[in-house]
This record gives structure tokens, sequence and C-alpha cells, in this order.
């Protein structure tokens, strides 16, 4: 089987045997990145844009080098430093890419379904590097990789998925690429945080972080959006850390190989205890690592469509 | 070609690599993938019993060094790349089933220049079939076989759930 896709918008619309051929062409690329001279020419000659609409460190990072260790020419737009701020359009934007002969788009926006607009509308293959609230479908994949490698396979697990879930994309593509894969999810969070279609989606919720996390193999903590403080979310940050903060003691009630993981950035002391963070069963650093690696089998995959 | 006859090509090799190298203390086997993984491990073996030495084993998946990755239809599919030692000062014999065009070669010796700096790189080949399009030359051979362009010749293995033979199709599968 081949991926016969011209771009990567979320994880809802992908088959479980796509998802299994992106992680599989994630592989050998675990290896370049361990190696003391990290390229390899695949897509020499080919151009990769990161146009990112949203602040981002890690993961603009992650594609860029994604794409410089598989030989690609990256180009970094920002909207502050462009002609975003003169008024041009995102798809007048996308088109002016395109007709300079790029080959592949990282979009990142705050509007959810702003990369599904561009790749109907253009030749650009597009990746879905965050939509609003919509989707963030490479974390949700290198999460699945982190969670194959340490587990062996991703089907019986039980995973819950800890935080705002309302408002993370990180969230709703978990949940997409976990349930196809087989696995268990619950989500857990104040109810301001959890939307009430999660249900549709064939998730478990709960409001009992204690209750939630007995016997689980997997937790994911999302981010808490420290900006959202004061939209009547949660009353104060030290209540949510004390209902909703991972703790060690927490730790104990899940299954005693627990892995631990986060998409970062990391607010340590709120959403995850210091001593979780760097504890044996946290995996984050893995997510890192394994994002490169999803990202450069995707766009090797990508490069190779025609 | 029987499986007799790529024994004793094999084993021919194996006395050769020895002799050209006066020993086997700096060299290292590198199998591309996937017929040259077998046999590298075969002549690691052959080798064993001669010398009673083991030499490094490693194997090479060239997909990503292909001159025709951008050009070519479909998805070649990827495989690892393993190399669990130091090329640098080794004396790399790269293995291969069949070499033709020499273009495979080419996208082994730049995928093994990456990992580091063997002091030298020669080419063990089961069959020589001719039709070379790069200046790229085996240093140990098992049997020349001349081809039209048009015919094919595959290597069946025992590890690959055959019996060990070689032979000469038309106009079958793509080439190699």
């Amino acid at each position: 089987m081949s991926f016969k896709r011209k771009d990567l918008l979320g994880v809802a619309v992908l088959s479980p045997e796509e998802m299994a051929l992106i992680l599989e062409a994630a592989e050998p690329f675990k290896e370049v990145s361990g190696r003391e001279i990290k390229k390899v020419p695949a897509l020499r000659g080919k151009t990769v844009v990161n146009l990112f609409f949203e602040p981002s460190t890690r993961t603009r990072t992650s594609f860029e080098l994604a794409a410089k260790r598989l030989s690609a020419d990256v180009v970094n737009f920002s909207p502050s430093s462009s002609s975003v701020v003169k008024g041009e359009t995102l798809l007048d934007t996308a088109r002016n890419i395109e007709f300079m002969q790029a080959d592949i788009l990282v979009l990142r926006h705050s509007s959810a379904g702003a990369a599904e607009i561009l790749a109907k509308n253009s030749r650009l293959s597009v990746i879905n590097a965050g939509d609003g609230w919509h989707e963030h479908p490479t974390q949700a994949l290198s999460d699945l990789l982190t969670i194959k490698e340490k587990k062996g396979q991703v089907r019986g697990l039980r995973v819950a998925i800890v935080g705002d879930l309302a408002h993370s994309r990180v969230a709703r593509s978990n949940i997409h690429a976990l349930t196809k894969m087989g696995a268990s999810v619950r989500a857990v969070g104040p109810p301001t945080m959890i939307p009430l279609f999660l249900q549709r989606l064939g998730v478990e919720v709960f409001h009992d972080f204690d209750k939630a996390i007995a016997g689980v193999d997997v937790v994911i903590m999302l981010r808490l959006q420290l900006e959202r403080q004061g939209r009547s979310l949660f009353p104060s940050i030290r209540e949510y850390a004390r209902l909703y903060g991972l703790t060690a003691e927490r730790v104990q009630r899940a299954d005693k190989d627990v892995l631990v993981m986060h998409p970062g950035p990391v607010n340590r002391g709120v959403e995850i205890a210091h001593d979780v963070v760097d504890s044996g069963s946290a995996v984050i650093l893995d997510q890192v690592s394994n994002g490169v690696a999803v990202r450069m089998g995707l766009m090797y995959l990508l490069s190779q469509r025609n | 070609m029987d499986s007799h006859e790529m024994t004793r090509a094999l084993t021919r090799i194996a006395h050769e690599i020895l002799e050209r190298n006066k020993g086997c203390h700096d060299v290292g086997l590198v199998g591309i993938r996937t017929g040259g993984v077998y046999l590298a491990q075969r002549l690691k073996h052959l080798i064993a019993q001669i010398e009673h030495t083991e030499v490094v084993l490693g194997e090479l998946d060239i997909t990503l060094y292909r001159d025709d990755l951008s050009i070519r239809k479909g998805q070649p599919v990827l495989k690892k790349t393993d190399i669990p030692f130091h090329l640098s000062d080794l004396k790399i014999i790269l293995v291969d089933d069949v070499l033709f065009t020499g273009r495979t070669i080419r996208a082994a010796m730049d995928g093994l220049m990456d990992l580091g700096r063997p002091a030298e790189i020669q080419l063990a080949v089961l069959i020589d079939r001719g039709h070379r399009q790069l200046p790229i030359r085996a240093n140990y051979v098992g049997k020349n076989i001349p081809t039209a362009k048009e015919e094919n010749i595959r290597v069946f293995l025992e590890e690959l759930g055959e019996e060990d033979r070689v032979a000469k199709l038309i106009n079958a599968g793509s080439p190699a």
C-alpha cells in the first residue's frame, strides 16, 4: 500500500492503514537523526515553506529540522514580517508561495479549516501544523509512535487525556488517532473544559482525575493555557493544579508501567508536578525526537506521491 | 547457477577477500538491502570458518540515496539502515546480489560516506550482468552473466524461502 494523499489535514480522515504507513515511514529516519551527519538526500531540490500564523517554536523547529535533514530547502514565513500585515489574504499568500515553485507548505493558523482551504485551492502539498481548535495531526502521530515503541502496540491500551479538551487540537487529533488504533480513551477535566460532543467520538468522560487514572496505561497531560485564565473556565490555577495536576501520588494509581506524555511546553507545577516531569515514567522528550522522525517520514511520503 | 555453484562462488569470494586484505582484522561487511544482506551474512560465516575471526556486519538501505527518487512512479518501501560499528578506518566490503547499471552502488557509496570515512570501499557481487551506466567495477564477482537489456536476472535465496539459484528472466519485473 502506498500513501496517496496530496496533503495531511487531520487524523479524522486517515484510515488506520494510512496511519500505520506514516509510522512505518518514520522508523528509518530515527536512525538518520542519530547519525553524526544527520542528512539524507531524499528531498534534494524540493522546497518546504513553513507558514506559521501563531507563535510556535517547537513545532516549527521540528518541521524545519525534518525538512533540512531530508536536504530540502526551507523557508520560514511569519506574519509579522510578511505581506500579511499589508492586508494580503491567506489564499493569496499561499498562491504566491505556490508560484515560487515550492512543494510542501506547512501551515499553522488560528482558524479551523485554514489548511483545508489552501489544500483545495493550490497544487502544494499542505501539512496542517495546527488549525484553531481543530487538529494537529503530526503531534498525534508522533504520540502514536512513542506509545507504539514503548508499549509494543496501541490496541487495547487505556489512555487518559487530561486538561482543557475543549480548546485543544492536540486532544482532538489524539482522540481520533487512539480510538482508530483500538485504544480506549478517557477524557478528564472540569465540565467547562470537556465539550459535550466528545462522547460521540467514543470517549469516556470523567471529572474526577483520581477515578479516571486508575489502571491507565498512558496519561496525556494537556498544557493549561494560562492565557485563558479569567475566562471563567476555572476559578484559580491553584485549584486546577490540585484537582487536575498530575502528581507522583496520582501516578501511583495508574498502571505501574504507565507512560506520562505532554505535548509541551510544560507548565511545571501546574498540570504536571516537577518530579513527574523528571521521572522514569515521563516520555516527553521521546515525543519530541519522534516528532522529527514522523515529520521526516511524512514529508518523504508526500514527496513520493506522483 | 544452482545452489552448489552459488556456495562455491561465495567461498571463492571469501578467500579472495582474505587474500586481498591480508586477513580480515580491519574489514567490515555491509550488505545492500535486501539480497545483499543475506549474501553478506553468508560471507561472514564463510570467513569465520576459514579464518576463525568474526568480521563486523552491517545493513544498508539505499532508498533515500536513489537518483530516480523524484522521477519514478510509486513509493519505494523504506527500510532501516543498521550499521552497528564505526566505519572510519575500516575497509568496507559492499555486498550486493546483482551488479547492473552501477547506480545502486553509487547510491550505496554516498550512503556509506554519510556514515563515516571508510579507509577503502570494495565491492563484492554474486552476479555481474553488464550494462553499466556509471564507471563502477566490482572487486569480487561470483559469476559474469551476459544479458540483454530487456532480460532480467533474479537471485533466489534460501533466506527468502526459495531454493538457492540464479535465473535469467525475460521481460519480467522491473530492472534491479
